[in-house]
């Protein structure tokens, strides 16, 4: 499944456009960049709710598919500047982290 | 390569692995060894951005080896086998609220490097250096 296919009316592309068609092969939990840097798969689709520009960095350096912002928490805007530079797609969501792990399972089945 | 990187500095936090993960990249190196490195590089620069007075990040690309070199002025590790201990961690609060500070950084850089110096960890300060096999 590619990122653009979990595009909907609740998982809202915010930056990061230029990345959509990359793969999801795994999903992952945690607003703990570190434990992100040492746990996460490639191909992963990153839930967390933090919104600042290292979270993109952190994406770039484990090769993370896309990150989804949960909470309707706002990215900063530094942060969607470098999401488009480095075409890491960023997509909002509203529901808890729980939520949106749930409504991911139901896409990727 | 060789980058400058600044104290408290989160905006512009991780320039300098970006980049060295770009030339990686250009020299097609393989993906797991960018990956690895690319880890190792990020960790070390944010420690220089949080623990540090500032420092630089030094990079060496050979056809069978990566060397990344961190250098930081800065109080050094205190304890070294704390250090070491996952889930141990000296950064300040509003770094944690960051996400950052999980006390998973050197262990992470040495789960990722091949070899792993911290070459001193003094008063005067920090030098870390990694090196990674192609």
């Amino acid at each position: 499944m590619k990122v653009k296919d979990i595009l909907n009316s609740e998982f809202t592309l915010v930056a990061g456009s230029g990345g959509i068609e990359k793969e999801i092969s795994n999903v992952y939990v945690c607003d703990l960049l570190s434990f992100v840097m040492s746990h996460v798969k490639s191909g992963s689709a990153w839930i967390t709710i933090q919104t600042h520009v290292n979270v993109v960095a952190v994406a770039l350096m484990t090769e993370i598919s896309c990150i989804i912002i949960c909470e309707g928490e706002k990215l900063d805007e530094n942060a969607k500047v470098k999401a488009d530079e480095e075409n890491i797609p960023v997509i909002s969501f509203s529901g808890t982290s729980y939520d949106a792990a749930i409504r991911l399972s139901e896409l990727i089945k | 390569m060789e980058f400058d990187v600044k104290a408290r500095d989160f905006s512009s936090a991780g320039e300098s692995s970006s980049a060295f993960r770009k030339t990686l990249l250009m020299l097609s190196v393989p993906s797991d060894i960018v990956r690895r490195a690319s880890i190792a590089a990020y960790e070390a620069e944010m420690n220089i951005v949080i623990h540090s007075y500032g420092g630089k990040m030094h990079f060496e690309i050979y056809s069978d080896k990566i060397v990344i070199i961190a250098e930081d002025t800065g109080p050094g590790i205190k304890d070294l086998e704390l250090a070491m201990t996952e889930g141990y961690s000296t950064a300040p609060k509003e770094v944690i609220e960051m996400g950052f500070g999980a006390g998973m950084g050197l262990p992470n850089m040495k789960r990722n490097a091949d070899v792993m110096d911290i070459v001193n960890h003094d008063e005067n300060g920090t030098k870390i250096v990694m090196t990674i096999n192609i």
